[in-house]
């Protein structure tokens, strides 16, 4: 199995990251993916959410956690690229894309993998409002959807 | 010497991003805790809080983790990516 795990401020491109998992590879017969987007707040206007992380070790604990997935599933290709910095409603935050044989593994794996990104990959996110700015708080859905894997 | 750093709101309420602490034998990340807890009260306010996770050498750890020296300890909120 192969991955690639990048963690940048720049835009990412879907359809090239979907190209690149299953190009020369004729034993991959499913891809699934899932793309986080910045979502607007139901209280006030969001004028944008920045995201900070823990360079070197955020990068380290998405390998770790890849490698947990492709201990349980049988995976051919894994991608992850989380952005960093000051984003705006409606932009790409966050991409998991798995590739496998079959469609199980991949639909598992790409769930388990954002799900263990959310609890345990250094990453964390502040809402900035026209005049004030709060950090996010862990949601205990999180946790609990973490712990039931 | 470890090298400790904050990140997040944690960094926010101390108003630094990094510390050095003397290392000594023995150590671990629940004593270099308490150590950091004595500069000050906002330190000690904001670093008492259950909810703060710890990294030794970049990856998660425990209160009882041992420290060897020039190891980077990291102290931070729960996160929240994704």
């Amino acid at each position: 199995m192969d991955y690639s795990v990048a963690v940048g401020e720049s835009d990412f491109d879907v359809n090239a990251m979907l190209s690149d998992l299953h190009k020369d590879a004729p034993q991959i017969g499913a891809v699934a993916s899932f793309l986080g987007v910045v979502r607007a707040t139901p209280d006030q206007p969001l004028q944008a959410l920045y995201i900070e992380h823990y360079p070197g070790m955020t990068e380290a604990e998405i390998v770790r956690i890849i490698e947990q997935a492709q201990q349980r599933w049988s995976l051919n290709y894994v991608q992850v690229y989380h952005r960093v910095g000051t984003l705006g409603v409606g932009e790409r935050i966050v991409w998991v894309a798995v590739s496998a044989a079959h469609r199980g593994d991949a639909f598992q794996a790409c769930e388990f993998v954002m799900d263990y990104l959310k609890t345990r990959a250094t990453f964390w996110k502040k809402e900035i409002f026209s005049d004030s700015q709060r950090w996010v708080e862990q949601r205990d859905s999180d946790v609990q959807k973490m712990q039931s894997w | 010497m470890i090298k400790v750093r904050f990140f997040a709101s944690l960094k926010e309420d101390l108003g630094t991003t990094q510390c050095n602490i003397d290392w000594q034998e023995g150590m671990t990340v629940a004593m270099l805790l308490d150590r950091l807890q004595t500069t000050s009260e906002t330190w000690r306010d904001a670093l008492s809080n259950p909810n703060l996770l710890v990294a030794v050498a970049q990856q998660h750890a425990a209160p009882d983790t041992l420290l060897s020296d020039h190891i980077e300890v990291a102290f931070f909120p729960p996160v929240t990516g994704g």
